[in-house]
């Protein structure tokens, strides 16, 4: 396989603190790993320690074959990596910043201007390319720090919250250009908004305490959910009583919860137990007796709820 | 090596602090020189009293100028993008030295009018005033050395400045007449000499005096390549911690 970034037992502590706990994964080309996990679970030190940047308290992490602590240079070169809060130097504009590390990144003369206007456009920030950093806004800033991971058109793609602090449109903006980049790059973006990796990765892994906790693609996690296959069923008000009755007589439902009601119908969401469907048992019953008053709906899960599930058990 | 030196010496003149922070420095060096160094009172045509003041102005001057170097990436994060770009740690290192030696050059060069006017004045010996800049550029060289490397310790321009100028402060003290008489008291005269041969102030008073010894010239390379050495060390350490 076309293994790109190879992480293997990273283990990393500050002081007594162990930050990172025995971490292995490997992303292939093709694919974009959403790195998930509650503030302080190590998303960072992970990614860090990925582009050399930390060094691992023990286990070692290569970027197309290269040993980041061993052939540095050669493994940073395939690498792009955009920092947490997309650093950048205030005193330069964005046009300067980039022929920075275009140059610094050994691109030479015609290649360096073509560069930049490619990730310019790709990143949108053609209108403030000549004005100081430290006077652009959160959005520009964030993606001035896209551009310059991209500016080499690396394989390897490290971005740690790659779209905090953007707008819903800009979020979007960047989402559309990681999914065009990732056919032919191996791409980890860490992130703590679940509607993200459902939007462009294709595999999760959720982090907590340091530790990988899940590791599968966003509709196996959303198929661990509580509410994966529950369904949404309106009645009418008069049946709403004896209808929640014969729901929970099921041996396969869990629990039945009323979502809203008004003066002519209610709303229930029945929750299957783990593996069950119901939804013909509901459909028909629901049909037979003539309770029905609207549409029944189809619930494929939650990844917040898998998140949360997942995370607050290591927790307490 | 030399991106990373233009970036950092552009970045010196990017902002009115470089200005503001050159003419300080002029304005001191005139301060020392004609009011406390008497050069009227001198009555000779000569730099020496301008150059005597130069390891003291440095003290301040050029730790003030090296204490943004790490300290500041680190603040605001820009070391995690410097570091991740294919350059040797020691790359980065001599381009950030490089740039603000340059930079204590420009405002050492600045001082040319100092040249002009004894050359007015008198017919001073230019040769000891060549060895007098050469000299003193070096002698920057080394604190600013000293400078970078403890701003890679810190993420406080502040802390980094306080404890560089100290650091400088006893490289110039350890060889003054004070210091010396102080310990001759109690120390053997071999660890006396020792000390006294780190002074910055005693490498440099010869070679304004128009002593050229190699000597001289190769203790403030050397104390440079130490300094340069340590600063890479100790970003590597970081890297680790
Ligand atoms: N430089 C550091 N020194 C000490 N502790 C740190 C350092 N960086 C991170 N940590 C600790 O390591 C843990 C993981 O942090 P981090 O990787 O930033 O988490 P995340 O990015 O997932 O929010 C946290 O408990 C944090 O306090
Ligand atoms: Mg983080």
């Amino acid at each position: 396989m076309d293994c790109l970034i190879e992480l293997k037992n990273l283990v990393k502590y500050f002081d007594a603190i162990k930050a990172v706990d025995d971490i292995s994964f490997n992303v292939q080309r093709g694919e974009v790993l959403g790195f998930l996990g509650p503030n302080g679970a190590g998303k960072s030190t992970t990614m860090k320690m990925a582009t050399g940047f930390l060094l691992p308290t023990s286990g070692t992490a290569k970027i197309m074959g290269y040993d980041v602590t061993e052939k540095p240079i050669q493994a940073r070169r395939k690498m792009g990596y955009l920092p947490e809060g997309a650093p950048a130097y205030g005193d330069m504009t964005p046009f300067e910043f980039l022929t920075f590390v275009a140059e610094a990144r050994g691109l030479k003369g015609n290649e360096i201007e073509r560069n930049i206007k490619i990730v310019t456009e790709k990143t949108h920030i053609g209108s403030v390319l000549k004005q100081q950093i430290e006077t652009l806004s959160k959005g520009f800033r964030r993606r001035v720090g896209l551009a310059q991971a991209l500016i080499h058109d690396p394989d390897v793609l490290i971005l740690d919250e790659p779209t905090d602090g953007l707008d819903p449109n800009q979020k979007y903006e960047v989402r559309k250009l990681i999914q065009e980049m990732a056919k032919d790059k191996a791409i980890i973006i860490s992130t703590h908004i679940l509607e993200e990796v459902e939007a462009v990765c294709t595999r999760a892994i959720i982090i907590s305490q340091g530790k990988i906790t899940a590791d599968e693609t966003p509709d196996s996690l959303k198929a661990r959910s509580e509410r994966h296959n529950a369904i949404y069923v309106t009645v009418k008000n008069d049946s709403a009583t004896i209808a929640r009755t014969t729901f929970m007589q099921f041996d396969t439902v869990k629990r039945v919860e009323k979502c809203s009601e008004n003066e002519s119908h209610v709303e229930y969401i029945i929750i299957p137990k783990k593996g069950f469907n119901l939804l013909d048992q509901v459909s028909t019953i629901v049909r037979e007796r003539g309770w029905a008053a609207g549409e029944l709906r189809v619930e494929h899960g939650h990844l917040d709820d898998v998140f949360r599930q997942i995370t607050s058990k290591t927790l307490s | 090596m030399f991106v990373v030196f233009k970036r950092e010496l552009k970045s010196y003149f990017a902002t009115p602090l470089a200005a503001i922070f050159i003419i300080i420095f002029l304005v001191m060096a005139g301060i020392f020189t004609f009011f406390l160094g008497d050069f009227f009172a001198w009555g000779q045509a000569d730099l020496h009293a301008f150059f005597m003041f130069h390891p003291w102005l440095y003290l301040f001057f050029i730790p003030a100028i090296a204490m943004r170097l790490w300290a500041d990436e680190r603040k605001t994060g820009t070391i995690e993008i410097l570091l991740t770009l294919p350059l040797t740690v020691t790359q980065v290192v001599m381009g950030k030295f490089l740039a603000a030696w340059v930079f204590t050059g420009c405002a050492l060069l600045l001082t040319f009018p100092m040249w002009i006017s004894v050359n007015i004045l008198g017919d001073p010996d230019n040769g000891v005033i060549l060895t007098s800049y050469i000299g003193s550029f070096l002698m920057a060289g080394a604190f600013v050395a000293i400078g970078s490397c403890i701003s890679a310790i810190s993420k406080s321009q502040v802390i980094a400045f306080v404890i560089s100028a100290t650091l400088c402060f006893i490289f110039v003290a350890i060889g003054s007449p004070l210091i010396l008489n102080f310990a001759g008291d109690w120390m053997p005269k071999f660890a006396l000499d020792t000390i006294s041969g780190f002074s910055f102030h005693n490498h440099f008073d010869s070679l304004t005096r128009g002593v050229i010894d190699l000597s001289d010239g190769i203790f403030f390379v050397s104390m440079m390549a130490l300094f340069i050495f340590i600063n890479v060390a100790l970003v590597d350490l970081k890297k680790a911690a």
